[in-house]
């Protein structure tokens, strides 16, 4: 079990206002082998009366690089979003069983969403600049959230489009529209507004499916970075970049979990033929 | 297990399958014909060993870029990345083998320039060991068998305690006649040939152990050593 102590009032957070935290951020603390994160126990997920997720039970350390891979339809999405309750927002969708981060049951009813994704940020396939600047596009997230100066503003803004290796490419343009960075570099701001709020987790679905090899090069360079400092979770159909980036891999199939061990492990000597019939290419 | 879905992958795999058999059987054929060149004072078939070499040497380049290609183009994972880390690794076993048939060979036509020697009883013996070892690590290639790679190892043990016993006989015969030093030194060759003959075959048994278990079993006593520090 993890030990996040010592918590402190000038060192926690609280998701929701009022009776003690629901929701800590961790001490900073020194790098475990495996420190569990996130804990996933017995879900299971319906929309209306189809079951997509069975029984998943699985711990994703912090401050490692987690893949969740499986061909389309297998549930790997859907569990990444039930990470930050994003699929509160689809109609009869019903969960059973529970998901824990740092401890705390993210799917208890009185949770505060909105500070849950201030914790759990999101990186989507495509990636979504909003119509505004390089630099609004950033500190957005900051502006809403409130109590940043301006100042704060410009260092935070810095700070992360610095973290997301994208500083140097926009620096002297960052009053233009997002909307004309490449798509490599729309995905960079992606990340960088996601870090901008300093999540603990950053869920990844598919980040670099639209994105050229260069581009995908420098964003798991990006992951690899990043990983010092934030727990990832990351959806992928590219085998290859599953293995290149994450230290532990996933594999589900028609909404079970299948194996998960650690990537090396996983890529070279799977224990469950299914496994070894989806990496190895001999699937249908 | 099932095919790849991809049908071209599946058939690049068969072909390096199949070439390492065909350059397994050219090397039993070898090693055979090399023992025969030596127990039968037959030069032109010691000859005839040495051409066929530039056909394993020939087979080893070609599977060789097989795999690089099928690892540059394929991406393997799990038993195929296995399969084919193991087929680079035992190509460089078999040649290995092939050129010591070849070395038996030119021993072969070395001792056919002199007088006959009583080759030490248990020469025969030792090449029959030898050439066991590598029919047998080739089958559990073939047929995916770790069960029958593992019997290698037991050979390994069987043929180390043949060529030290063939040596002290080769030993005492010069020590009693120094007119058969050349010979015997000739024939200790021949047995420390064929005794390398069983340590690649052992080694390409331990690989097929791999391939077959994701289980490295190689060089017990070095693992429990501590790891070099590594360089940042």
């Amino acid at each position: 079990m993890a030990d996040f102590t010592p918590h402190t009032p000038d060192n926690s957070h609280s998701l929701q206002s009022g009776h003690g935290p629901l929701f800590s951020i961790p001490a900073r603390h020194h790098r475990l082998d495996f420190v569990p994160k996130i804990k996933v126990n017995g879900l299971s997920l319906f929309y209306g009366k189809a079951q997509a997720l069975y029984d998943i039970g699985l711990e994703i350390p912090a401050k490692q690089v987690t893949a969740f891979i499986g061909p389309s339809g297998c549930g790997k999405s859907t569990l990444l979003r039930c990470m930050n309750r994003m699929n509160d927002l689809i109609d009869g969708v019903r969960i059973t069983g529970q998901l824990l981060i740092d401890e705390q049951d993210i799917n208890a009813p009185d949770l505060d969403v909105i500070e849950l994704r201030k914790h759990v940020g999101m990186v989507f396939q495509k990636s979504n600049p909003f119509p505004k600047s390089i630099f609004e596009n950033v500190a957005y997230g900051l502006r809403i959230a409130g109590g940043s100066s301006q100042t704060a503003l410009t260092e935070i803004v810095e700070r992360s489009l610095r973290r997301a290796a994208l500083w140097d490419e926009v620096k002297d343009r960052l009053d233009s529209s997002a909307l004309g960075l490449s798509g490599g570099q729309q995905q960079r701001l992606s990340i960088a507004r996601a870090i901008a709020v300093d999540p603990e987790v950053i869920l990844m679905d598919e980040p670099c499916s639209a994105l050229d090899p260069i581009a995908t090069a420098k964003i798991e360079e990006l992951i690899a970075e990043l990983k010092s400092s934030f727990t990832i979770v990351i959806v992928t159909h590219n085998m290859q970049q599953a293995a290149r980036t994450s230290d532990r891999t996933a594999f589900f199939y028609l909404g079970r979990l299948i194996e998960y061990k650690e990537t090396a492990e996983l890529f070279t000597n799977p224990s469950v033929a299914q496994t070894e019939e989806y990496i190895t290419g001999r699937f249908g | 297990m099932a095919t790849h879905t991809d049908k071209a992958f599946e058939a690049d795999l068969n072909e390096i399958r199949t070439k390492i058999l065909t350059m397994g059987a050219r090397i039993e054929g070898q090693i055979s014909a090399s023992m025969y060149a030596v127990t039968h004072r037959d030069s032109t078939l010691a000859e005839k060993v040495k051409d066929d070499d530039l056909e394993v040497n020939r087979l080893e380049v070609e599977i060789d870029e097989l795999c690089r290609r099928t690892l540059a183009l394929r991406h393997p994972a799990a038993n195929d990345l296995r399969f084919i880390t193991t087929a680079l690794k035992i190509v460089t076993d078999l040649e290995r083998m092939g050129d010591a048939a070849v070395n038996i060979a030119e021993r072969a036509i070395d001792l056919n320039h002199s007088t006959p020697l009583q080759v030490a009883n248990g020469l025969p013996r030792l090449a029959t060991l030898a050439q066991d070892a590598v029919r047998t690590a080739l089958n559990a290639f073939v047929t995916g068998n770790a069960v029958a790679a593992e019997e290698v190892l037991g050979h390994d043990e069987q043929i180390d305690a043949l060529f030290v016993e063939i040596f002290n006989q080769m030993l005492a015969m010069m020590i009693e006649n120094s007119d058969t030093i050349r010979r015997a030194t000739s024939l200790l060759s021949v047995s420390k040939h064929l005794e390398r003959i069983g340590d690649h075959a052992m080694n390409v048994a331990e690989m097929v152990i791999y391939m077959v278990r994701g289980t490295d079993i190689r060089h017990p006593r070095s693992r429990s050593l501590p790891r070099a520090p590594q360089k940042l």
